[in-house]
């Protein structure tokens, strides 16, 4: 008997990507399948938030966590939450996309439905707890997004990035898969939860760290992390600008979970082997992704570099407690932290980079210089996301650097000292790059070849005005209460609660 | 009443400006009269809840934490909304809110280029709201949080309407325009020291683990930190992080170099703002953070506190000496003042910490009204540099007399509000706590004893060629060159008043801080 309530979200989001596809055949007006998309997402919104508060109600059958086939797939508190970020940002991405496909000849109902079917996979990475699962899912990600990546047809840079996207992915894949088959020809399994258990006859073997090893690279393709990160800027450049949001927030995350699960559910014994490599993994990709973003010149090449840094930030408590042979607990909750408030303040700052691109028609900084004299409260935002990217308070990027500190901190040894001292000085030079934008925009002025006059005439579309008002309004209320992503993520973080 | 003593006056007074702010954002653009009533309402209604503050504070019981609240705020890591202020901080919270209606008065027909009083008055507020927010914080993410939100206010201060001359970067050689670099210069300078402070906070508050439950709140640690849980390397690493922190925004040679810039650079009432209460959130971090909750780590750093405070003294000094720009002049003879207040807190006694506190006042009052007067003459002459300017007794005789006040105030004449901080701090070096080097300390005092005749040196100097001698000809006919106008008037009056009243009567600040202070160092050293 299949527990169909503990499904259903995949369910309701399955049928949805084919009645967007259908929506796409009986109509003229495109954009209806970025409505009942929407409609859709909120749908699903509606179990996740059933089975989250099953456990306490009396009627409700069945509690957390559940699982299903054999194992393979399980929902718990951990991929409930992950999976209303997933949905979240799905929304945001939506609304971040209609005003920009309408605003040239691009194909509209395929890309919802690509975008739709990559947030169907990211929500089955959610609870996969086996590595042909988790791989399905991984897939169903990557797949629309090198799709998507090249949807401006006549641009060079966008069919360079679709190219680019798609061969580093697919060498970063292949490694993924050869490191699961090496984990299976060793240990005959590969059910996480098997793997966990697996003899010490079969672990000590040198092709088991091996697997190992291929796994963990292979995700740092789908976060951008070093060393598999180099596609990151030019992608993010050619790219459509509302897809380039889904890949560095939806994409990520994705590929954090696949990290998360396969970390803490089928290696947690084995840290002591792949924490330093994720120790300096951080490292590498926080100090790298800021030195090179400080030299930037364009806003979504800039954005690129920080989302390696950033992916530096939130690998860094991973790294530290596993290297130290520490509780990963806090790591674990640290990093679900980070996750939601870079989905949050990540996808605003990519809102106003396209209400400004939609102007300025040019991701140029110099382009935009002295944007505060034709879109004040644009600039206002945009000023308002980076700042809180660069982790200054009261925006709610604040509470994710302390969590992030808090967690390499409370390691208690000296690899969780040494990255803070890392990261803090990273956070400085971070912050140099991310006050570059907001110094061009503020301080400087208006270039000659801009008219402000006409640039501040163009009306902001409504459905970038609401994706802008909802992240605004998350990243302030985030930044003074931040208490509620603490619970959040402490919810999330229950299964974790009595594993070791 | 009960509601206001139990956490909402001081909430209030925290607050009220922040709702200031989102008013004004809500006003359009053309009414102005409306963003100056709403702003000079805020702050009147600010200081005068301060002022109640003041007169309810129970004096009796100074040590004691009053108007205090403690609320759940981030339960995750157990971080609360720990508010509460005593002796050393009431002082503080007054001055801030004295100084930000003063602000708002100057700004009233003072507006620097480009014209954007909304904007202005804004930040103004928001600025109120952390600078506040921090010397009434009792919980160190609280205070972390409200230390950092005065940054980006006056980032954007410094940025926007900052002094658009340009200027070489040193080293890499590059030419760029003075507001811009000081702006990030600043930003960049506290944020590399509040990181390590949050690093240090962070380490302070798992190792109270040790001992209890995990806590964030300073009173708490400050009990820890005198039943000795924080000793060793742990003690030594914490300690510098924290240090590193405050020292950058007091700040403390060789960390000062943003200060210049930034004062340079930044509006008049940027600069007096930035001048009069932001530095004081870094010496503030010292007495209420540093010394109680690493009483031994401190003493045993005192001598390197009080060397590099000594050596701030003689090289803000020398510094001013080689000035021509007026307000860059002021702006070194704070980093010499601020050597003095940090002086009196490396020796550790409560004559030095009482000092230091006098001090900050002081310096807040004084140096204010010095940047507000160099604002103004900038403003009328077009220039800052001291070898166009002259015979200002002549041109506009109730500015150079005011000039002449402040100066004399700066350089500590006795009987006025400066003379209490320097003294009180040579004398306290002269006695410095139990086991600190006396040979060391009274060196040091030798040394800015020096100090303080070159202060009154440099200030004589720039006395004699802004005021006295004969204006040079480009200036006989200009008639830019009003007089002191009605809103300086307001604004500076109250200046000048506290300056002599303190200078007089010390007992205004003394008389709340020093049971406070007595028993902070009662506490942390045992004395």
């Amino acid at each position: 008997m299949i527990d169909y309530h503990a499904i259903l979200p995949e369910i309701i989001l399955g049928v949805t990507v084919l009645a967007v596809l259908a929506t796409d055949l009986v109509t003229r007006e495109k954009y209806y399948g970025a409505i009942v998309g929407m409609v859709g997402l909120f749908a699903a919104l509606v179990p996740i938030f059933t089975l989250g508060v099953c456990d306490d109600l009396a009627f409700c059958s069945g509690s957390l966590p559940r699982e299903l086939f054999g194992g393979s797939y399980v929902v718990d508190q951990y991929s409930l939450v992950m999976k209303g970020l997933f949905i979240g940002a799905a929304f945001i991405a939506i609304l971040l996309s209609v005003a920009y496909l309408q605003s040239d000849r691009f194909y509209e109902g395929e890309y919802y439905f690509l975008l739709l079917a990559a947030l169907f996979g990211a929500v089955v990475m959610a609870s996969s707890r086996d590595f042909i699962t988790m791989i399905v899912g991984l897939e169903l990600v990557s797949g629309p997004g090198f799709l998507l990546a090249g949807w401006r047809k006549a641009d060079e840079k966008s069919n360079e990035a679709a190219l680019k996207y798609f061969i580093i992915g697919v060498i970063a894949f292949a490694l993924l898969v050869m490191g699961v088959s090496l984990l299976y020809g060793i240990s005959g399994t590969q059910l996480f939860a098997d793997l966990a258990v697996a003899p010490a006859a079969v672990v000590d073997e040198p092709v088991f760290l091996l697997g190992m090893l291929f796994v963990f690279l292979g995700f740092t393709f789908k976060i951008s992390a070093v060393p598999f990160h180099v596609w990151t800027p030019d992608v993010y450049e050619g790219s459509p600008t509302p897809v380039t949001a889904w890949l560095s927030v939806g994409s990520k995350t994705a590929g954090f979970v696949g990290f998360l699960s396969v970390a803490y559910l089928a290696f947690p014994t084995h840290a002591n082997l792949w924490g330093p490599l994720l120790w300096i993994l951080a490292i590498a990709s926080m100090t790298l992704g800021n030195l090179v973003a400080v030299k930037q010149t364009n806003i979504v090449r800039l954005l690129g570099y920080s989302s390696i840094a950033q992916a530096g930030f939130m690998l860094a408590p991973f790294g530290a407690a596993a290297a130290a042979g520490a509780d990963l607990q806090q790591a674990f909750g640290a990093t679900i932290i980070y996750l939601l408030i870079y989905a949050v303040m990540n996808l605003g700052a990519f809102g106003v980079v396209i209400a400004g691109g939609a102007r300025v028609k040019s991701y140029e900084l110099d382009d935009w210089a002295g944007m505060w004299r034709w879109a004040p409260g644009l600039t206002v935002l945009l000023a308002m996301f980076f700042m809180s990217l660069a982790g200054i308070p009261p925006l709610a990027g604040w509470f994710a650097k302390l969590a992030m500190f808090s967690a390499t901190i409370g390691v208690g040894s000296w690899w969780g000292y040494s990255i803070a001292v890392i990261a803090a000085l990273n956070s400085v030079v971070a912050f140099v790059y991310y006050s570059k934008v907001v110094k061009s925009t503020v301080f400087d002025n208006v270039p000659d070849h801009v008219d402000p006059e006409a640039l501040s005439r163009i009306e902001l579309a409504p459905t970038l005005t609401v994706a802008l008002g909802v992240t605004t309004i998350l990243v302030l209320f985030l930044g003074v209460f931040p208490g509620v992503i603490g619970n959040l993520s402490k919810f999330a973080s229950e299964i974790l609660a009595g594993t070791f | 009443m009960e509601w206001f003593d139990s956490g909402w006056g001081l909430s209030l007074v925290v607050f009220l400006p922040l709702v200031g702010a989102l008013v004004l954002a809500a006003i359009p653009r053309a009414n102005e009269a409306a963003m100056k009533w709403v702003a000079l309402v805020t702050a009147i209604v600010t200081f005068v809840v301060s002022i109640v503050l003041a007169m309810r504070f129970d004096y009796g019981a100074a040590a004691d934490i009053q108007f205090g609240t403690n609320l759940p705020w981030i339960d995750a890591i157990s971080a609360n909304y720990h508010i509460g202020i005593d002796g050393i901080s009431l002082p503080l919270v007054v001055l801030s809110t004295f100084i930000t209606l003063l602000v708002v008065i100057y700004s009233w027909e003072h507006w620097p280029e480009p014209h954007n009083p909304k904007l202005l008055l804004a930040l103004v507020m928001i600025l109120a709201t952390g600078m506040t927010g921090t010397f009434v914080a009792l919980d160190l993410i609280l205070f972390f949080v409200f230390f950092e939100i005065v940054l980006l206010p006056m980032y954007f201060m410094i940025g926007i309407w900052g002094d658009t001359s340009m200027r070489v970067v040193p080293v890499v050689n590059w030419e760029i325009e003075l507001r811009l670099y000081a702006s990030i210069k600043f930003f960049l300078f506290t944020l590399f020291g509040s990181a390590f402070m949050l690093l240090g906070f962070l380490a302070l508050y798992f190792k109270s683990g040790d001992v209890g439950p995990n806590t964030f709140d300073i009173l708490q640690l400050s009990e820890l930190g005198r039943a000795g849980v924080f000793t060793g390397a742990f003690a030594f690493w914490v300690f510098a992080a924290l240090f590193l922190g405050f020292a950058v925004k007091v700040p403390m040679w060789p960390l000062h170099t943003w200060l210049p810039d930034a004062h340079t650079a930044a509006p008049t009432i940027g600069s007096v703002i930035l001048a009069a209460i932001l530095l004081k959130l870094g010496t503030y971090g010292f007495i209420r953070i540093l010394i109680p909750i690493l009483p031994d780590e401190a003493r045993r750093w005192a001598w390197f506190i009080g060397v590099l405070a000594v050596i701030g003294i003689i090289y803000g000094s020398l510094a001013c000496l080689a000035q021509n720009d007026v307000k860059r002049l002021i702006a070194y003879s704070s980093v010499g003042h601020m050597g003095f207040v940090m002086l009196g807190v490396a020796t550790m006694t409560d004559i030095g910490i009482n000092a230091a506190i006098i001090g900050m006042v002081a310096h807040g009052l004084i140096t204010g009204l010095l940047f507000f007067i160099a604002g103004s003459m900038a403003h009328r002459y077009h220039t800052r540099d001291m070898n166009r300017l002259g015979g200002q007794m002549l041109l506009m005789p109730k500015m150079g007399v005011l000039l002449g006040f402040a100066a004399m105030a700066s350089l500590g004449l006795p009987s006025l509000a400066g003379f209490w901080g320097e003294f009180m701090s040579l004398l306290a070096s002269f006695n410095p706590l139990d086991g600190l080097s006396l040979g060391l300390f009274r060196t040091l005092m030798v040394l800015a004893s020096i100090g303080t005749v070159m202060t009154a040196g440099y200030m004589l100097w720039m006395l004699r060629s802004v005021n006295f001698g004969e204006p040079a000809a480009e200036w006989l006919d200009d008639h830019n060159l009003h007089d002191v106008d009605k809103f300086e008037w307001m604004a500076w009056a109250p200046l000048v008043v506290m300056t002599i009243a303190i200078g007089i009567y010390p007992k205004i600040v003394l008389g709340a801080t020093n049971d406070a202070v007595v028993n902070l160092v009662n506490k942390a050293f045992g004395g």
